[in-house]
Formats: structure tokens, sequence, C-alpha cells
């Protein structure tokens, strides 16, 4: 099992109704968000190519957060999906510093937090809140070790890439551009 | 370069604009935790040469501030917790991946050594002082008989808590700035000399103050090459290390660099140093308090600079 969810660039509109959806499943303190939503502009005017990405913690399979946490709290659980132990937490914030992403933030009570995948859901067969509210279908989520799921598809079938692979952290978020 | 903006608004407090999780407690920490490490080295060495009638200043009056500098470390570490009731469970695992796991547990360690070798020289320094409890007496007769041990314990011990203060940033490899293997030896180098400084300020013989001026300039001397090749391996490395050492060449934190780190806690000391070897008569606090403030500004800068940069994609 490996949880991935695969964001199709090419039909997000950057209407952040992920963003809200994961802030009011996950009771996020206000002012702080577990995802978001990046425009990336590049060329120059009038050849101008807009790219637009709803961005999360990447539950990397080889993750600098879990591997710089000094008591463990930071771990993987069943699917690959990387979360944080509140009450083992001590707040040293060694793991936001290591994150590329900078996916962590601390929680006004004082532990790291960051997006579960919405393992809540998962578990009972739901999609996480982000995908199941996405407008235009852009974001998909599933199973990467099962080579009939739709994520596995995707990727077979379309050209995709992920954020700072130089990093090494082989993420499981995919783009599909 | 593409431009980047974030459509859904993020304004996480300390994330954005830029990184700023870890603030000034932790290069205090590094700083001190450093100069901890390079005091009792020396103080460890020199009784395993058994040169104690030669550098008294080094193995009895400098150790002194070895614990109060880890205990103010630890204090500074512990404020900047921000789960702080838990810190406890750093000692119910031991992660070996994660140079903070090890850091917590050398300190275990080094914390009651160091308070113990101060414990055992605490009378020769001060005769007239007298234990308030008995008890004391024998704990002090037995620490005193395993000196040599302490001693030899404390090598490996010191040069661990040296070299940890830089793979603890190193280890990041999310910070272009941090990520380099030279950080490990470069503070521990920097440590050592701090220490050396120390023992400059509390040399009791013109002979020790000269002994530790030409160790300080030894290390300083080793400091700027390494520092040198820091640069060349920001250099050589990716776009987004070069993007990070802009900030020391040019960016924000180049006055800080070159004038305080280089100049005033490198360059100007060891000319200071080099003159008085060549008999020059040169006050030698002089010297020694620049290397300690160089030391200090080099483990600020660093942690601020490094927190700024990161991978660009």
């Amino acid at each position: 099992m490996r949880y991935a969810m695969v964001i199709d660039t090419l039909k997000c509109v950057g209407c952040s109704d992920c963003v809200v959806a994961c802030q009011t499943e996950n009771n996020v303190p206000v002012g702080y968000c577990r995802d978001w939503v990046t425009e990336s502009v590049g060329g120059t005017y009038p050849l101008v190519d807009i790219e637009l990405r709803s961005e999360r913690c990447n539950h990397c399979t080889d993750s600098p957060c879990v591997r710089c946490c000094p008591t463990g709290a930071s771990h993987i659980i069943e699917g690959g999906i990387v979360v944080v132990t509140h009450d083992e937490c001590i707040g040293c914030g060694a793991c936001i510093e290591s994150c590329p992403y900078d996916a962590r933030y601390t929680h006004p009570e004082g532990y790291v937090d960051k997006c579960t995948f919405c393992f809540h859901r998962v578990e009972k067969g739901q999609l996480p809140a982000c995908v199941s509210v996405c407008p235009t279908k852009c974001m998909h989520f599933g199973d990467l070790d099962d080579d009939s799921s739709e994520v596995s598809q995707l990727l077979k079938k379309r050209k995709h890439k992920v954020l700072a692979p130089e990093a090494g952290t082989t993420p499981n978020v995919f783009y599909l551009i | 370069m593409k431009e980047e903006l974030f459509v859904s608004g993020r304004n996480i407090p300390n994330i954005d604009p830029h990184l700023h999780i870890w603030h000034w407690p932790i290069p205090l920490y590094l700083f001190l935790g450093g100069l901890a490490a390079g005091i009792l080295f020396f103080a460890a060495y020199f009784t395993i040469m058994g040169k104690e009638d030669k550098v008294p200043g080094a193995i009895k009056l400098a150790p002194m501030v070895a614990p109060i500098a880890i205990v103010i470390g630890l204090g500074a570490l512990m404020f900047d917790l921000t789960h702080m009731l838990y810190f406890w469970r750093l000692y119910t695992t031991i992660r070996l991946e994660s140079p903070m796991s090890w850091g917590a547990w050398v300190l275990m360690v080094m914390t009651p050594l160091s308070f113990a070798w101060v414990f055992i020289h605490l009378r020769e320094v001060f005769p007239n002082f007298k234990w308030p409890f008995q008890w004391l007496y024998p704990i002090e007769d037995f620490l005193k008989k395993y000196k040599v041990w302490m001693a030899w314990a404390l090598i490996p011990l010191t040069i661990v808590l040296g070299i940890y203060t830089g793979i603890l940033l190193s280890a990041f490899n999310a910070r272009p700035l941090w990520n380099n293997a030279i950080l490990g030896p470069l503070f521990l180098t920097s440590g050592l000399s701090t220490g050396a400084a120390m023992n400059i300020l509390f040399a009791k013989t013109s002979y020790e103050r000269h002994l530790f001026g030409k160790i300080d300039l030894g290390l300083i001397i080793v400091e700027l090459f390494f520092i040198i090749h820091m640069i060349m391996g920001y250099y050589a490395g990716p776009e987004a290390q070069k993007e990070a050492l802009d900030l020391l060449m040019g960016g924000e934190f180049t006055v800080m660099f070159f004038v305080f780190i280089i100049g005033m806690g490198l360059v100007f000391p060891a000319i200071l140093e080099a003159f008085e070897l060549l008999g020059a008569k040169v006050w030698a606090a002089i010297p020694a308090i620049l290397v300690l403030i160089g030391g200090a500004v080099l483990r600020f800068l660093m942690v601020d600079a490094g927190q700024m940069t990161r991978y660009l994609y």
C-alpha cells in the first residue's frame, strides 16, 4: 500500500476550495493551513505560462522530517502516510527545518502539525477532504502499489512531475503537466 | 526563474515569508556547547599529557565556565521548545539518524561530567573553601582517583559535542546554506578556538598564555581554510546553494560575515596573536575576546541566514 495524490495542473483553476475544505475538516487554527495553492508564472508577455498547483505535505518515501525527529513523533504509518504523534512531539522544530516544501508548522498548542492525507477519512474508505471537494475534479487519490488504481493509470498515461526531486525525498504527490 | 505566488493566501507564523522557526536560543546554545566542548577538550588533553603543573588555568580554572555554559545552553534549548513539557520524550528513545537525538544523549553524559570536573578542582582553586556536607569529601576523593579516566572519556565526548553543533545544521538538506559536509568540522574547530581563547583569558602564567595563543592561531588558520572550502563548495554546487551563498556575497549578511566573522573574529585576532608570538607586546585578552565574539556571530549568522535559504521549484 502506497498512497499517493495526483493533481492535474491543467485542470486546476486555483479556487482554493481544497484549502478551505482542509481547514474545516481538520480544525486547522485560524491563520494556518495544511495545504495551499501556488501560482507559478513563467515566460514573458505575450508568451506567458501559468501553472496552478495545490500543494501540501508530499508524504515522502525518504522523508527528512522522519529522519531528523529526535523522539520518533514524526513517523510513517500504513500506506506511507507521514504523521506526527502530538504527545511525543517536543516542538524542537527540526522537522520544520528539514522539510524542503515548508509543509509543516507549529500548532498554537505547541506541537508540530501538517497534512495527514486525512487518514481518519481514508481508513473509512473516504477520500481526503481536499480531493472530495475539488470542483474541477483535478485531484486524485489512491494506491500506487495497485496497478489498476486511478492514480497509477494517470501516472502511466500522462506526463508528470514532483516538486524539488533534487532534494532526494521521493515525494508521493505528483503533478500532471 | 519563475515567479511563484500563494494564490490561496498563506502567512503561517514563523514559516512565511521565510522560515524563522529557530530564534536566538539555538545559535546561543550552539556557541555555548562548542565553547564548553573546547574548554573541556583542552583540560582533558593536558591532563592526559600530564601537564597539570604547566597549564593550571586550562585544567582547573577555565573548566568552571563549561558547566555554566552547558546549563545556560540547555536552558536556551528548552526555552526554544514549543511543546516544552514533553521534553523528556528525548530520553525515551535513541534515534541514530537524528543528530538532535544523539546530541541530547551526549549532553546527558557531558553535563554531569563537566560538573564533576569542576567539583574535583574547586578546592584546589579556592584552598579556603570547605564543602558544607561531610559526605562530599569521600566523593571528591573517589572522583579524583579516576580523573585520568574522566579525561579519556571527555576527549571523544567533547569532539562529538563540538562536531554535532555543526552536523545538527548540515543534516538538513532542505536548507542549502547548511547542507555542506564542512560545517561540522568548521564548528568543531571554531568551538576549540573559542575554548583556547577562554583559556587565554584564564591563563595563570605567561607560558600558558603563549601556548594557547599559539594553539588558537593554528585553529584560526584551519578555520579560515574550512571557510574558504565551504565557499568554494557553494560556488561549485547546485543553483539552490549558489542562491544561498548570495546572502553572504553581496546579500544582507555580507557585512556580518566579512566584518564580524572573517575580519574581527578571525583575521585580526590571528594577526595580533602572530605579533605576540614574534615578541611584540599585545594585551592577550583582546584577540581572545574577539575570537569569542566572532564564534558567537558565526553561529547566529549560520542559523539566521540558513533559514532564509530553500529549494527552488
